[in-house]
């Protein structure tokens, strides 16, 4: 166990290194420069060269990256060019509200994803298991930007029951909170939905046709019994370890419906600093999802390691 | 988006079949997935409309119609007018070649590059392997969309760019993927025989291992045509997929929002076609894997 | 397991829930949408439109426009030009404090001056380059001196070079202000979170407070101009700015909504690269004015702002609209002329000219390049669409790597900024690369009367060489559409695009 621990947090170093190579990479691909896509309407040269000097764009890329790399060793995540606030603050004021709404995205996958893989499997081939099937793979079926803009014209304009969009923090006043958390968590949940409605249906497919699951059905127990409390809990250990990495995915994935839902999460931080060539944000929400990432996976694997004793010798 | 979803699981056969061939076999327990045959019919069927959109197509994709602009759907144009006045009709067949092109193209580009490189990983082992593992971990790690536009407004905004795009951010799934499969495979006594025999490590990974992780590869690949269809439409809603006037269903949708109370057929119609195609295209895939795989045999 | 647990916390906050109801907002808040999420907010470092709608709560300027364009009192509540035009005299409006209590004074302007010309990065630095000292004549007269007589100054201290920050805070937080600005404004500063809100809240100690109906306002960006509409039409926002031309319709017919518009002071239209770069040469648009004049002639203004803009822009052909003061009667918007494009066409010997125009990705660009695009090929041209992302092409455009480049000005109140740092030689808004020597003899000359007769006189002349050359095709000038909800009175239009707050009350 120890040796293997170790040995997997042994290659998180190479790995974060070879992020962060591909984060400033990118960055330096990028067409445009922050100065110039800074100033605006303003065209002053001189401003532009101070602005250029004060961030270090003046000079070569690897001292760029070397400056970047040491400040981060110090926690320091450097400057939002476009509003001159410390990154990691706004990482700090951006995180919670990702993670509520990475949670909420997940309770709604589960809640579709889990009955639906189950009820396929239990009816495999029939008519049930495409309904179920359908069901599930609808939202990944549908682009989220667009069911997230359908939703709100149909809940918010025409119904009005929902407000369209836009963040309460829930400390203020949590009911609101919910009220505007509920359908990006819906448009993100449902996208998820069908990947746990294949794992588990799978995992379900498996274990019911085990010899452990025939047993238990030749002992005359009744379905429901087999169903629930073996089939489901052994097909249950593969549906939460890829938990583990969806919600990893989520912390960084949900850019376009943060957009349309006016959510200020992580998502909408990076696009909107991708497009204004806002590189020290871009670096600093990306650097610390893909670590975020990188961490969920490796609990999955810990988790998974756990619960498969062949692995454990 | 759903870059890890089937990372975790070992898909699909790994032996070959002694009495009937494995690919024959495998089709046939496809078509016995009602689900799978619905998709791969219509899969077919905007398939056609794509490369038949000229003859097809009752009006140019392109020609603008002053009189028809945001025209309610009528007998002469049963989907309405958009924004110039063109037929949303011969818009949506014609988007069909972006998106279908989209997805495929992207996926093919993805295959390109990540089973040479899954391969020489698998192959390889040691050093190389824990280099180029630790670098695909460190792509999957950076969101996919973020990944995309970044490369999209490098290359420039459009469709040939969001395709290498969406492909170069999709390759570390296959690259994953044929690894694993290399390192099940590679043990097996046919692959150690063949190596006895003095073939070469090229010769082995393309005419024994390839053949025998291809099912797996191709399972993931048509669920991954589905999600790049939807990346497309991503790409496109933020400006860096199709550009006018040449149609794409992202694009069109992309227009269509602004006109959502006033011309509610610009956004229907593309939707819908995205919404039946990736439909289409994941039920193939669900269905690929379930014929392929063993546990799956009822 | 997971289900039962998950429904628990569901009901748990179901329960607290119902006591948030309660407190909803109260009727002394007014909820602004904005389009896009505003940049720094110090006066001196802004850059965005967007800001200044903010700005227009928390800081207040020496003097403000009127809405005919007209300089009128705000900080200062008289000012004249010394008889040589080199120095501007302002007397300060008395007992103005800041946000924190201290008082606005002559002191204070020369400090705010200084820093605008001085401050690392600042963008003001252009706008007051004219200004070479500062003279604090009395406690509430303060005198700016000019090298040359320069007219534009005074609307030029109407935007943001004219705030006045507390030089208490400034001093205090040097380049961080904009996390905590303190100005005189009728609302201060109270949070701002990234790309979610900032909250201002009203200042007690305002000298127009009466006029201030409003205890707190939050602003909120939301980027997608449906989302937008949808939060006004729910109820979330109260007022949303930039309303997109398209949804002006349904506004209208909503009794619960109300639309205001006005025509901006900006334009729309396409910049040609005529000099700029070693492409005006080769390309057919940039080395022959006779193939620019057939491109201008294939273009229908008023085809373009139906399709583009639902009819509701003004087609215009210079630097301001047709209904600004400014406007050169002696050169009137051409009408579409097909044959005679072609005629001009088959003279330059290249009937079928390819022009590359690169246009931003936004929706307005997009769609103007498309109707460009069926309208020029009537006379012939081969238009090619090259999408590039904003940031890009603003980097393009300063290289001058671009044969024609569709592009916006948000306009000042002043003509001479719409003007001359577009057509002046070298200039850095000068993209097109024109430099004509009596061009820029008639724009320096403009810049050195503070006479409106006779700085008409000179844009006359101006429009007439610009139209000549063709460095920019002006197209259209947008209206400014806001919406609002119905309840809500006192908004008063302006042509700069802004919203003023005091007077507004719901």
């Amino acid at each position: 166990m120890i040796r293997f621990l170790f040995r997997r947090i042994a290659i998180l170093l190479p790995t974060l290194l070879f992020v962060s190579m591909i984060i400033f990479g990118l960055q330096q691909l990028l067409p445009g420069d922050p100065a110039i896509a800074m100033a605006g309407e303003e065209r002053d040269p001189q401003a532009i060269a101070e602005v250029r000097a004060k961030y270090n764009l003046d000079k070569p890329i690897w001292v760029q990256y070397g400056l970047w790399i040491g400040g981060i060793l110090q926690g320091n995540f450097g400057e939002s060019i476009r509003i001159q606030l410390p990154v990691s603050q706004l990482l700090l004021e951006k995180l919670p509200v990702t993670i509520e709404l990475a949670i909420l995205s997940m309770l709604v996958a589960l809640a579709i994803g889990l009955p639906a893989g189950v009820i396929s499997a239990l009816h495999n081939g029939r008519w049930p298991d495409y309904v179920a099937n359908i069901i599930g793979l609808w939202g990944l079926s549908t682009p989220n930007f667009w069911l997230g803009i359908m939703m709100i014209l149909f809940f918010s304009v025409e119904l009005g029951w929902l407000p369209a969009s836009g963040y309460v923090s829930p400390t203020e006043d949590l009911w609101a909170n919910l009220q505007a958390m509920i359908m990006p968590a819906f448009v993100l949940g449902t996208g998820i939905a069908a990947v746990f409605m294949r794992h588990t249906r799978s995992a379900m497919l498996q274990v019911l046709a085990s010899d452990y699951i025939r047993t238990a059905r030749a002992k005359g127990l009744y379905e429901r019994v087999v169903i629930g409390k073996h089939a489901f809990r052994n097909a249950a250990v593969p549906v939460i370890t890829l938990g583990a990495l969806e919600f990893g995915q989520l912390l960084s994935g949900a850019v376009l419906t943060e957009q349309i839902f006016s959510i200020p999460g992580f998502g909408k931080l990076i696009v909107d600093a991708v497009f204004n060539r806002d590189y020290a944000v871009v670096q600093g929400v990306v650097l610390c999802t893909a670590t975020a990432y990188i961490l969920l996976n490796l609990l999955a694997d810990i988790a998974y390691f756990l619960v498969n004793p062949r692995l454990r010798a | 988006m759903t870059a890890v979803e089937s990372v975790m699981q070992p898909a699909a056969a790994t032996k070959p079949a002694a009495e009937e061939s494995p690919a024959r076999r495998a089709f046939r327990r496809l078509l016995r997935r009602k689900g799978a045959v619905v998709g791969l019919v219509v899969v077919l069927i905007f398939v056609s409309f794509a490369l038949l959109a000229d003859v097809i197509a009752p009006y140019s994709p392109v020609e603008a119609d002053w009189s028809a602009l945001r025209g309610a759907p009528t007998l002469e144009h049963p989907f309405g007018g958009d924004e110039l006045g063109r037929d949303v009709l011969s818009r949506v067949i014609h988007g069909a070649q972006a998106s279908l092109f989209a997805g495929v193209v992207s996926v093919f580009l993805a295959l390109l590059i990540g089973i040479p490189v899954g391969l020489l990983s698998g192959y390889a082992g040691g050093l190389v392997d824990g280099l180029i593992m630790r670098f695909t971990d460190a792509m999957l790690a950076v969101p996919f969309l973020i990944l995309a536009i970044a490369m999209a407004a490098f290359l420039g905004p459009s469709l040939t760019n969001a395709m290498i795009a969406i492909g170069i951010a999709a390759a570390p799934i296959f690259v994953r993927l044929t690894r694993a499969q290399v390192q099940a495979v590679k043990v097996e006594d046919y692959v150690e025989a063949a190596r006895a025999v003095g073939n070469s490590p090229l010769r082995i990974a393309f005419r024994h291992i390839l053949p025998n992780i291809w099912p797996a590869l191709m399972v993931q690949a048509t669920l991954t045509i589905a999600s790049a269809i939807i990346a497309e439409a991503s790409l496109s809603f933020l400006g860096l997929g199709q550009q006018p006037p040449e149609p794409s269903w992202g694009s069109m949708l992309n227009t269509a929002k602004d006109y959502m109370t006033d011309a509610p057929w610009m956004a229907v119609y593309p939707g819908i076609s995205i919404f039946i195609v990736v439909l289409s295209f994941n039920l193939l895939g669900d269905g690929l894997r379930d014929a392929l795989d063993p546990r799956h045999r009822e | 397991m997971m289900r039962k647990s998950t429904w628990a916390a569901l009901a748990a906050v179901l329960l607290l829930g119902t006591g948030g109801l309660a407190t909803g907002a109260s009727a002394q808040t007014l909820k602004f949408g904005l389009a896009e999420d505003p940049d720094v907010l110090d006066p001196t470092m802004a850059r965005t439109f967007v800001g200044r709608i903010v700005f227009s709560a928390l800081c207040d300027k020496l003097v403000d426009i009127a809405p005919d364009l007209k300089v009128v009192p705000q900080l200062a509540t008289e000012w004249s030009w010394s008889a040589d035009n080199k120095a501007l005299t302002m007397k300060l409006r008395p007992g103005v404090t800041f946000h924190d209590g201290e008082k606005l004074d002559a002191e204070a302007v020369k400090y705010n001056i200084e820093r605008h010309k001085t401050m690392q990065g600042s963008q003001r630095r252009g706008e007051l380059s004219a200004v070479t000292s500062v003279d604090v004549v009395d406690p509430l007269t303060v005198r700016l001196n000019t090298a040359a007589p320069f007219a534009p100054l005074l609307a030029t201290l109407t935007d943001r070079a004219g705030m006045m920050i507390s030089p208490k805070a400034g001093k205090a937080l040097g380049d961080k202000f904009g996390t905590a600005p303190v100005c005189a404004g009728p609302f201060k500063f109270v949070e701002r979170i990234a790309q979610d809100r900032i909250v201002v809240e009203k200042f007690d100690g305002y000298w127009n407070k009466a006029n201030v109906n409003f205890s707190r306002i939050e602003f909120r960006p939301f980027i997608d101009a449906t989302v937008r509409l949808a939060n006004l039409r729910s109820g979330q926002l109260d007022f949303i700015e930039r309303l997109s031309a398209t949804d002006a319709g349904a506004v209208q017919k909503d009794n619960k909504l109300k639309l205001v518009s006005v025509t901006e002071i900006g334009y729309y239209g396409i910049t040609i690269n005529i000099g700029k770069s070693d492409k005006a040469k080769t390309s057919a648009l940039g080395s022959n004015p006779k193939i620019r004049e057939a491109f201008e002639l294939s273009l229908d203004r008023n085809g373009i702002n139906k399709v583009v803009f639902d009819g509701l822009a003004t087609p215009g052909n210079q630097w301001v609209a047709p209904n600004n003061p400014a406007y050169a009667k002696s050169v009137p918007i051409p009408k579409r002329d097909v044959a005679k494009a072609k005629q001009l066409l088959k003279e330059a010997g290249n009937p079928n000219p390819v022009v590359n125009l690169v246009t931003p990705t936004t929706t307005d660009a997009s769609k103007l390049a498309q109707v460009v695009q069926v309208m020029a090929k009537e006379a012939g041209f081969d238009v090619r669409i090259q999408a590039t992302e904003f940031a890009t092409s603003l980097n393009m455009a300063d290289k001058g790597d671009f044969e024609a480049y569709i592009l916006a000005w948000s306009g000042r109140p002043d003509p001479d900024g719409n003007l001359f740092s577009f057509h002046a030689c070298k200039q850095p808004l000068n993209y097109s690369g024109l430099c004509n020597p009596a061009l820029d003899e008639i724009l320096n000359d403009s810049r050195l009367t503070t006479n409106v007769a006779e700085r008409q006189a000179a844009w006359e002349k101006a429009a007439k060489i610009v139209n000549a050359e063709r460095p920019i095709i002006y197209l259209l000038h947008r209206k400014w559409l806001y919406a609002h909800n119905a309840k809500l009175t006192g908004f008063k239009e302006y042509p700069d695009g802004l919203v003023r707050f005091t007077g507004m009350k719901m």
